[in-house]
């Protein structure tokens, strides 16, 4: 491999890395949520309010990392309301989601207009990329990091921890127990609604994560509807990822080399409407879904409300 | 009717208002008198012929899409792809509007409509045998075809449909004789919203006066059951999300041939999103979608008076809509509830099926 067919497929893996982390944020906490028995359709606008919340908490606050922890908070207390509505009250699942969503979309939509453009905030401080002297001297690894923000390292630690909590401690066998039969969980005295609960409010959490990164890591302001459907593509990576969280990940990459193709057609010109490859993740999901992953069979408990006084 | 069933009917009723009060505080953030604005919302979609007919054209979308995810609803699927199936809809009614004829109106007319409605059915056919054969739920997989919906037009009418020379994407003009013609003289007003009330009673009877409307119903309420009774539960399956897509499919068809009568990219603003909200707060009731299909309508075209006269943001309205279908989601469950420490038998799960 010559040395700049090399730096261009690093450029791309970098690209890749880049455009997987927000929807890879996502899809892990949609496999929280979903292993624990709720369908978190609200992670497409928990992720904006994050994103919001970030860019706000960044410009406000002070700096990139606080305005990520505004994100997660913003995103944990949507969560909590989801759990509200769908643990306690026992409502829809996939509407109550749909209700958060459009929530979101219009109240983000709302404050950027009123708060932030009268302010005339354009751009909000934003994660730097790596640069440790002598970084890019290092070969590969180094030009790859010179080119990620922290929260891509992040997420990819994040994984394998969710996995260790989920198959290797009791929370973890109390999570999965709950969203596969919550009967027996409650049986052996593990409080079904308190599970349910934080695993929600753990997914808002990652999500909105998810949507800092979008305007703290990516670009560095907020914009309308700028998670633009990447929270429905984390629901897909989470079913073509088995309700794994190694397995949602590397799904999420899959899609996040999609985005990033399109972004390299785009750029490159190559003569093709910008619609095709824009296309590209939405139709790979569905080609998964349709065909390529054995028959997809979800925790046995999600979407179902669970009574404790029924039989 | 008892007052407990006249208070359930009132429901919807109830979400409704506490999120329009609770939008009031979105208003009131955007420095905005809240009574003044509302005041101006509800005159700038009633007062005049003009908002009148604003209102009619933002309620038909509505209404066809509406009318599409309620049929779905009924058979206890989430179609939460209108939006892709309108675009699609509103692609075939142009192509029969651009390229076949010249015929009659009255021919043009229903040929580009039955163009659109099979469009928009074969767009959520996909979803409903990938539900069937690989259990993938139809929420996600209509979720990913409304954004590949929205490109495969964005593609076509920056390529093979152009307009020569245009500014934008957007496609030549249709033959006038696939237009749908104006009601109200002087403004955009068409047609299309006769053709939707005439639908919604058609698919009123369809639910709720024949074998197979019986049968949708049957599969929404317990699938298992209709099984046991000898429903093909498969076929009732693809039927309803056929319909409902072709439904949602005449909403993009009646935006192209009765609007803007040339194929624009991303024409819908989000009605299929709407759509979702309109058919839950009907209760998933053609009758009841009507009501708020009118109801989402006005508010579409008051707030565009309401951002110009008080400067407040017309995604107030996302937000007081978000409101009012979780307000509606936890008051029917509180009813549930309700019905279950009286003792008394759940109402049928139809309008909120889970």
């Amino acid at each position: 491999m010559s040395h700049v067919e090399g730096a261009i497929v690093l450029a791309y893996l970098a690209a890749s890395l880049r455009m997987a982390t927000p929807i890879g944020l996502a899809a892990l906490g949609g496999v929280l949520s979903e292993r624990s028995g709720v369908l978190n359709i609200g992670l497409e606008g928990m992720m904006l309010t994050g994103a919001l919340a970030g860019a706000m908490g960044s410009y406000f606050l002070g700096g990139p990392w606080i305005g990520t922890l505004a994100a997660l908070a913003s995103g944990m207390l949507l969560g909590a309301g989801l759990a509200g509505l769908t643990v306690t009250l026992g409502t829809n699942q996939i509407v109550s989601g749909v209700g958060i969503n459009l929530f979101a979309l219009g109240f983000t939509t709302v404050v950027e207009r009123v708060v932030l453009r009268p302010a005339g905030i354009e751009t909000v401080p934003a994660f730097a990329r790596f640069a440790a002297p002598g970084l890019r001297a290092v070969p590969v690894v180094g030009p790859l990091l010179a080119s990620l923000t922290p929260l891509v390292l992040v997420t990819i630690a994040i994984a394998p921890l969710l996995a260790i909590f989920l198959y290797r401690t009791p929370w973890g066998l109390a999570l999965r127990a709950t969203g596969e039969v919550p009967r027996a969980a409650d049986t052996a005295g593990i409080n079904v609604f308190f599970v349910r609960y934080m695993a929600v409010a753990a997914s808002g959490a990652l999500a909105g994560a998810g949507g800092a990164f979008l305007s703290l890591g990516q670009l560095n302001l907020f914009s309308e509807n700028m998670t633009a459907g990447r929270g429905f593509i984390a629901l897909a990576a989470v079913i073509l990822g088995k309700w794994d969280p190694i397995g949602a990940l590397a799904a999420a990459f899959l899609f996040g080399a999609a985005e990033a193709l399109q972004l390299f057609v785009q750029s490159y010109g190559f003569g093709v409407p910008y619609q095709i490859p824009s296309m590209l993740p939405y139709v790979l999901a569905l080609a998964v879904l349709a065909g390529f992953v054995s028959r997809a069979v979800p925790p046995a408990a999600e979407g179902i409300p669970y009574q404790q006084e029924e039989r | 009717m008892t007052i407990r069933t006249a208070i359930l009917r009132l429901l919807p009723l109830w979400a409704v208002l506490s999120s329009l009060m609770l939008g009031m505080g979105f208003v009131f953030l955007a420095g905005a008198p809240p009574l003044q604005a509302y005041e101006d919302l509800l005159r700038g979609a009633l007062a005049d012929k003009f908002g009148l007919a604003t209102t009619l054209v933002k309620t038909t979308p509505l209404l066809f899409a509406g009318l599409g995810v309620a049929v779905a609803l009924r058979a206890g699927l989430i179609n939460i792809g209108a939006e892709g199936q309108i675009y699609l809809g509103g692609l075939a009614a142009a192509l029969v509007g651009l390229y076949v004829g010249p015929f009659p109106q009255i021919v043009h007319v229903s040929l580009a409509m039955l163009a659109a409605f099979v469009a928009g059915g074969m767009w959520a056919l996909l979803p409903a045998v990938l539900r069937l054969r690989r259990g993938v739920s139809e929420v996600i997989t209509t979720l990913l075809m409304n954004y590949i919906g929205l490109y495969v037009v964005g593609v076509v009418v920056s390529g093979p449909l152009k307009e020569p020379r245009a500014p934008y994407p957007f496609s030549p003009p249709l033959a006038p004789s696939a237009f749908l013609p104006t009601i109200i003289p002087a403004t955009d007003a068409h047609a299309g919203i006769i053709i939707a009330l005439v639908l919604a009673i058609l698919v009123y009877i369809f639910l709720e006066h024949t074998p197979a409307g019986f049968q949708v119903r049957m599969v929404g309420a317990n699938p298992s059951a209709a099984a046991y009774a000898g429903v093909n539960v498969g076929r009732t399956v693809v039927l309803a999300m056929v319909v409902s897509g072709g439904l949602a499919g005449l909403g993009g068809a009646s935006e192209v041939m009765g609007l803007k009568h040339r194929l624009f990219d991303a024409f819908s603003p989000g009605y299929g999103y709407d759509a979702i909200v309109v058919a839950f707060l009907g209760a998933g009731q053609p009758l009841g979608v009507i009501a708020t299909a009118g109801f989402f309508g006005a508010l579409r075209s008051g707030a565009n008076v309401m951002q110009r006269s008080q400067g407040v943001p017309v995604a107030v309205i996302f937000a007081i809509q978000g409101l009012a279908v979780l307000f509606l989601a936890a008051s029917l469950a509180v009813r549930r509830r309700m019905f279950r420490w009286s003792g008394r038998p759940t109402p049928s799960a139809e309008a909120n099926p889970s």
